[in-house]
């Protein structure tokens, strides 16, 4: 296997080689990937979209179909992580492992179902277990809403300075992940539900689809933000940078939330218990 | 609304994808009926689509109000409308027909099945429709997501198999990103009439030669081009047997038309075939494909194996056609895409019954089946006889199309091939046949220890199977309405002769 | 040969893309453990974002963000003309937006099948599994 590998990269690697020989120099200001689309983009995004942002332009508008088919590329990695690996409810495992605060023994029970989920005096802890620290837990719980409120600036800002909705919707998923890991793993589950965030990926997708199927009711052509004009009461060329808008959101909402089904799923091996 | 038939299509399967989703959490008996009311709008589509390309020859959507090259655009001509209609047929008839072993494989996790089959075709659907480059590549990828995840729920072997069709198809994918980089960077545009506008200044470049080669190797890896189709026999084996029916017949002849549409529309045949030279090694090559893929069905043990490498000559057989350089080996690979979706559907919809009925599909395991299910075996003898080549069903005439171009481009290795193929699976499917009819039902069947009270296949998983077999033969009555309407405006004057 | 520093020194982005692209791929065929091979697919579709992104690049440009776009400026901004040599491609980032989720997702469809696969065979190395399977 090892020969196989070297021959295909050399083989691929003088290929490329070769092609490089034809390049334009880098950084050329006339190269034709510089000349041909791009100038009308930089040129006229602000008069047509209002946006200062060239790059959240041209992502959400000019090829505004590209970033929904991308939104629903996540949001099927997150479905097939949930097809992949969720163990369903009635198969989940009944051992468990508790640890008697007082005195540091560790206790294995199996069929835990008449066991309340609360104890006073024990403590539930994971297979693979280290012990919390009080000033990780702290710190983190501390950092976690101001972590979300920067993900929101994130996707609102947009606009004008670099973000969008990908960024912003990560940093939101790792907030939550944040906790999950810094806790453990009922903790972040206990604030954000499994069927909460399984129902909010396909919503962001559905936020971004259902406006390009607005435009279409609307009589434009689907994806055409100068349809909500007339429902938002605005000229075309603002309406353009609302609908951006509201894409955006969409697109935060749906990563977020993918984020977090992902990571779920990996990292509890399907049962949702015991997580890292 | 039906000048938003090029939207539509893509469009109502994405938003019902979505909505099974949601349901899929609160009530998993809506997810079907939602389902089959997509793909059905999807047909619908469609068929509209090819009636109205019948007439206006070309039609452009321009998504977002933005004209290309600065906005996305779709662009149907008749080779895209053809395999439309293919594509959302055989999801269609599909869907119906494994309804039964759906609910009996997946019940808890219902929801999310059906939303990966959905996003599977919308992905397959949209690279068809497309008329811009990097929009197939984001396309593609759904496409391949949801593949992977819909493989390796099977039975035992079939995480292992997905992973490696995951290593190979990513390779694949990202080769034709690379070479989508390498034309945009000789270029500056993305839309693919564009480009074609654009490159004939430019044939002499190094850059366009590798980005050829790049983005046809990686088509090569989707498709289980021999050598490259290590993927494939597993991948599809070990596949339930409701995505088996599902990738088999649409995954591979997609990425086919994919490559016909980057020699047809990108880099024009004027490139390929005057500059380049290239069709002789590419003919040899799909020789080797042929006689490998038809070796290797000989050696196999069970009966989706045995079509898994059948797949691979086929695919043989579409590739040599292509290259061939003339009209009728470009007209036989084209017509063999629409008619070998329709075989592989018919015999692995027959497989899948087998599957649901029997429990196993190993060769003994087909054992008097002609008398317990005979519909079914029926399906199975019809697109045998299809693979094989006999007419009056479809599969004689894309063959006849495809020797007479070889014999008019000189390749009698490619001819010669072609009738050895036909004798091998004339030879495998004989075999099966055999065992199905004169060996007797008995106590020992397949795996089962107590004698089965062996039934047909309910009604929902023959009539749909009943449906493609008769319509094998329907494609194959009317080849020259198909060929004369639908197929020779697709090819430009200028290919060979 | 004394144009062969030259091809080198100013090509130095393509040169490190290909290494880089070189190094995945070699690690996707060449390596036995399947978490290695995943690890070389991530290396390889960075290599590709790389080639993409170089692509971009223009001399003495900035960032594609329309200056004093908001604000008080921003009403002469719309009716002033914007030069395109300014501003560097904004293009190819928005492409590799899309390249960079799509190979999140990939990784972590490829985690959750060796998930599977580990929960079957116990094992992730690839000769390990092949030989367990033609036991049975």
């Amino acid at each position: 296997m090892k020969i196989l590998g070297i021959i295909v990269v050399i083989l691929t690697g003088a290929l490329l080689i070769y092609a490089m020989g034809d390049f334009p120099s880098w950084a050329d200001p006339v190269s034709p990937a510089h000349n041909h689309v791009s100038p009308r983009y930089i040129e006229k995004s602000m008069a047509e979209t209002s946006v200062p942002n060239i790059v959240t332009a041209v992502l959400a508008d000019y090829r505004g179909y590209d970033t929904m088919f991308e939104t629903t590329v996540i949001f099927g990695a997150g479905v097939v992580c949930f097809f992949l690996l969720r163990i369903p409810r009635k198969d989940e495992p009944t051992v468990r492992r508790y640890r008697h605060m007082l005195t540091g023994m560790t206790i294995r029970v199996k069929e835990t179902r008449k066991i309340p989920p609360v104890l006073e005096e024990f403590e539930r802890i994971d297979t693979l277990w280290a012990p919390h620290d009080l000033i990780i837990k702290t710190s983190c719980r501390i950092l976690v809403p101001f972590l979300q409120l920067f993900g929101l600036y994130v996707i609102a800002h947009g606009h004008h300075s670099p973000g969008g909705g990908f960024q912003g919707g990560v940093i939101l998923g790792a907030s939550m992940i944040l906790l999950a890991i810094s806790h453990d793993l009922r903790t972040a589950i206990d604030r954000m539900s499994e069927r909460v965030h399984a129902i909010l990926c396909p919503v962001g997708v559905l936020i971004y689809a259902g406006t390009g199927a607005l435009c279409l009711v609307l009589g434009h052509n689907f994806l055409d933000y100068g349809a909500l004009a007339g429902i938002l009461h605005v000229d075309p060329v603002a309406a353009r940078s609302y609908g951006i808008l509201i894409v955006e959101i969409g697109v935060g909402l749906a990563v977020m939330a993918t984020m977090i089904w992902i990571y779920n799923n990996i990292s509890s091996k399907g049962n949702y218990d015991e997580g890292l | 609304m039906s000048q938003h038939y090029p939207a539509l299509l893509v469009i109502v399967p994405l938003l019902s994808a979505l909505l099974i989703s949601i349901v899929g959490w609160l009530n998993k008996r809506l997810c079907f009926p939602i389902a089959v009311v997509a793909l059905s709008v999807s047909t619908y589509s469609s068929v509209g689509l090819l009636l109205r390309v019948l007439d206006e020859k070309v039609i452009h959507y321009h998504l977002g109000g933005w004209a290309p090259p600065w906005g996305i655009a779709y662009r149907v001509d008749h080779l895209s409308a053809l395999v439309l209609v293919v594509v959302s047929v055989v999801a269609l008839l599909n869907l119906i027909a494994t309804q039964k072993s759906v609910e009996q494989g997946f019940s808890e996790k219902i929801g999310a099945f059906y939303t990966l089959y959905v996003l599977f075709i919308t992905g397959l659907l949209g690279i068809v429709v497309t008329g811009d480059a990097f929009n197939l590549y984001v396309l593609l990828e759904i496409t391949s997501l949801t593949g992977y995840g819909l493989i390796a729920m099977g039975e035992d072997r079939a995480p292992l198999a997905s992973l490696n069709y995951v290593y190979m198809g990513t390779i694949g994918a990202c080769f034709y990103l690379l070479g989508i980089g390498y034309l945009y960077i000789s270029t500056g545009s993305l839309n693919m009439a564009d480009i074609s506008s654009i490159l004939p200044g430019l044939y002499d470049s190094n850059v366009v030669l590798a980005a050829f080669i790049i983005c046809m190797v990686g088509v090569c890896l989707k498709m289980a081009f021999f050598p490259l189709h290590g993927w494939l026999p597993n991948a599809y084996t070990y596949a339930p047997s409701a995505v088996s029916s599902l990738v088999a017949p649409l995954m591979t002849k997609v990425m086919i038309y994919v490559m016909i549409r980057l020699m047809l529309t990108v880099f024009t045949p004027g490139f390929i075939f005057s500059k380049l030279a290239l069709s002789n090694s590419v003919v040899w090559l799909a020789v080797i494909a042929i006689s490998m893929g038809a070796v290797l069905a000989l050696g196999a043990r069970n009966m989706k194996k045995m079509l898994s490498y059948v797949i691979v000559a086929e695919v043989g057989y579409m590739v040599g056609g292509a290259w061939l350089g003339n009209r009728a080996g470009m007209t036989g690979a084209v017509l063999h895409i629409a008619n070998d979706a329709l075989m592989t559907l018919c015999v692995f919809l027959a497989v899948g019954n087998i599957v649901y009925k029997a429990k196993g599909y190993a060769f003994e395991d087909l054992k008097g089946l002609f008398r317990k299910m005979p519909y079914t075996m029926t399906g199975l003898v019809a697109g045998a006889l299809s693979i094989i080549g006999v007419p009056p069903t479809c599969g004689f005439f894309s063959k006849w199309y495809l020797i007479s171009g070889g014999i008019q481009a000189g390749q009698y290795a490619f001819v010669a091939v072609l009738i050895f193929s036909s004798l091998i699976n004339a030879v495998l499917f004989f075999r099966i046949i055999e065992i199905g009819y004169y060996e007797p039902f008995g106590a020992d069947h397949g795996h089962g220890s107590s004698p089965i009270r062996m039934a047909e296949a309910p009604l929902t998983m023959v009539v749909p199977l009943l449906i493609v077999a008769g319509g094998l033969v329907v494609m194959g009555v009317y080849t020259g309405d198909i060929v004369t309407n639908i197929i020779a405006p697709i090819i430009p004057m200028g290919l060979g002769n | 040969m004394s144009d062969l520093i030259p091809f080198i020194v100013d090509n130095y982005n393509y040169w490190i893309y290909i290494t880089l692209l070189m190094i995945g791929l070699y690690a996707m065929i060449a390596k036995k453990n399947l978490v290695k091979k995943v690890v070389g697919m991530n290396i390889f579709q960075t290599a590709i974002i790389l080639f993409y992104v170089s692509i971009g690049a223009k001399k003495g440009a900035t960032i594609p963000i329309i200056q004093h776009g908001h604000g008080e400026g921003a009403h002469e901004i719309t009716a002033s003309v914007i030069e395109a040599a300014e501003y560097i491609n904004p293009l190819p980032h928005v492409l590799m937006l899309t390249a960079i989720v799509v190979s999140v997702a990939t990784l972590g469809v490829a985690l959750a099948l060796a998930i599977r696969i580990y929960n079957r065979y116990e094992t992730l190395e690839e000769d390990e599994i092949l030989a367990q399977i033609r036991e049975k």
